[in-house]
């Protein structure tokens, strides 16, 4: 891959079981900075496991991880510090219901950067304004709709300024007519230079924003490549029975 | 009424016995109250353990013994009478005369409540969603920061109505004082109908009182829901 440019993650032989079910085996790759790596693949293959061991949410079983030239899988590697660095938006949200949007977005800043109120607040505001939501402030997660409440959470894992957004199936659980505005964010983001790792079903995005397809299947990368080639003249018949299907 | 004004003469008025009843909500009340301060603190502890564990957010050996411990003490509290305990902590745990009974009193309920309590908040802890926990982990919060920020307030909102119904059953629970002498409402209640030979009036008297405070404090649990639910969230 691109050696010359930076390299975020480094994962070398990742391995994941659950009990006796094996779900990722000896995966090796590398993320780069500025790359926005899209994962594909049937439901069950591993790809949100994938994305889940690159924070740490799941502990793997073997393997190592890379992040920035660390080994966050070291047990002495102070991962909460790492995570900040670690943006992740998640399928159903969860924003904290307890409190206004502004909150949820202030919260770890303010508590984790040690940020004060005021510059904080600037900062959750200036993000809201991009996304469209500033009037929603002062609003309860309660009182959105799912395509705001994504939004919120996206650019409440941006006010951490982290170098890597991780994005968990981000529209599967959206109304059709809210997918569009919340992978509009994640356009203009990727435009914006940020390092992104997504799994998602979206196959249309992944052709115009993805840097690189990944076909994740059985536990293994099956097949990685440009969009143009993924989609043109894919290799594995497992990926070309899966496009088949997607398509 | 002429006999009732009588009966009010007798067993409340004459000799002032109206301070039976008058001590014993005094005792009732402060038993009840710092009973139940310890038993939220307490129990708040033994729940952060229980539900630590519980989640398998914690490999340390220290905490799996802690919460083999808090398991015994669950079972044990909640698998014998509050009356027995609350005998055995004056008769046996704190034999020596020179202890307050009031202190045995509160120590010995806040001990039982704590039980209740912390199996409130454990189901309250476990109620929210696994992915709350994990956006707070993901932003970067400890365990201890997530919890403190994010789960716990939750919780108690969750929780909330059923911790004040915890109270009201240890304020009632509170009635057995009278066994070691502690003069309650109840044992207030008890002593004059013992001088006056009459149980009416003292003992309905003393339900009654129960009943006025349970209503009150119902009312609030009430008012409380109603707020929580209308509060955005």
């Amino acid at each position: 891959m691109q050696d010359n440019s930076m390299v975020l993650f480094d994962i070398q032989d990742l391995c994941k079981s659950f009990g006796e079910l094996k779900v990722l085996e000896h995966i090796s790759t590398r993320i780069c900075q500025g790359e926005v790596v899209v994962i594909v693949g049937p439901s069950g293959s591993g790809k949100s496991t994938f994305l889940r061991s690159l924070n740490l949410l799941e502990e793997p079983t073997g393997g190592k991880i890379l992040f920035e030239g660390r080994d966050i899988t070291d047990p002495k590697c102070d991962i909460n510090r790492h995570r900040q660095k670690i943006g992740m938006v998640f399928q159903h949200f969860h924003l904290f219901p307890h409190k206004t949007i502004l909150e949820n977005m202030t919260l770890a800043p303010m508590k984790l950067l040690k940020k004060s109120k005021q510059e904080a607040e600037a900062k959750a505001m200036q993000l809201l304004e991009r996304v469209g939501l500033e009037e929603k402030a002062n609003a309860y997660p309660s009182q959105l709709s799912g395509g705001q409440k994504q939004r919120i959470a996206i650019v409440r894992s941006l006010c951490m300024d982290p170098d890597v957004m991780l994005f968990d199936e981000p529209t599967s659980a959206l109304d059709p007519e809210m997918v569009g505005e919340v992978l509009n964010v994640m356009s203009d983001l990727a435009r914006g230079g940020m390092t992104m790792v997504i799994v998602t079903h979206e196959m249309g995005f992944a052709k115009e924003v993805g840097t690189r397809i990944m076909f994740i299947d059985e536990g293994h990368i099956k097949e990685e490549n440009t969009p143009k080639e993924f989609f043109a003249n894919p290799v594995n018949p497992r990926l070309k029975e899966f496009l088949s299907k997607v398509l | 009424m002429q006999g009732f004004k009588e009966d009010f003469y007798l067993n409340f008025i004459k000799d002032d016995r109206w301070r039976y009843i008058a001590d014993g909500l005094g005792t009732t009340f402060s038993v009840t109250f710092f009973a139940a301060v310890f038993g939220i603190f307490l129990g708040f502890l033994i729940a952060l353990v229980r539900s630590t564990v519980d989640k398998g957010g914690s490999k340390s050996v220290f905490l799996k013994v802690l919460d083999g411990i808090c398991k015994v003490y669950l079972t044990v509290i909640r698998g014998t009478p509050a009356m027995i305990q609350l005998l055995i902590m004056y008769y046996i745990v704190f034999s020596s005369p020179n202890v307050s009974k009031q202190v045995v009193a509160i120590l010995t309920f806040g001990l039982n409540s704590a039980a209740y309590v912390a199996e409130i908040f454990r189901s309250g802890i476990m109620s929210i969603d696994q992915g709350q926990f994990e956006a707070g982990r993901s932003l970067g919060f400890s365990y201890a920061q997530t919890m403190l920020y994010i789960i716990t307030p939750q919780a108690f909102k969750n929780v909330l109505p059923a911790l004040a119904n915890e109270f009201i059953t240890l304020l009632k629970e509170t009635s057995i004082c009278g066994y070691i002498a502690l003069t309650d409402i109840t044992h207030g209640a008890n002593t004059i109908r013992s001088q006056t030979y009459e149980p009416y009036l003292p003992l309905l008297g003393a339900a009654l009182i129960y009943l006025i405070i349970v209503c009150v404090l119902t009312a609030g649990v009430s008012r409380l829901e109603r707020r929580l639910r209308t509060d955005a969230r």
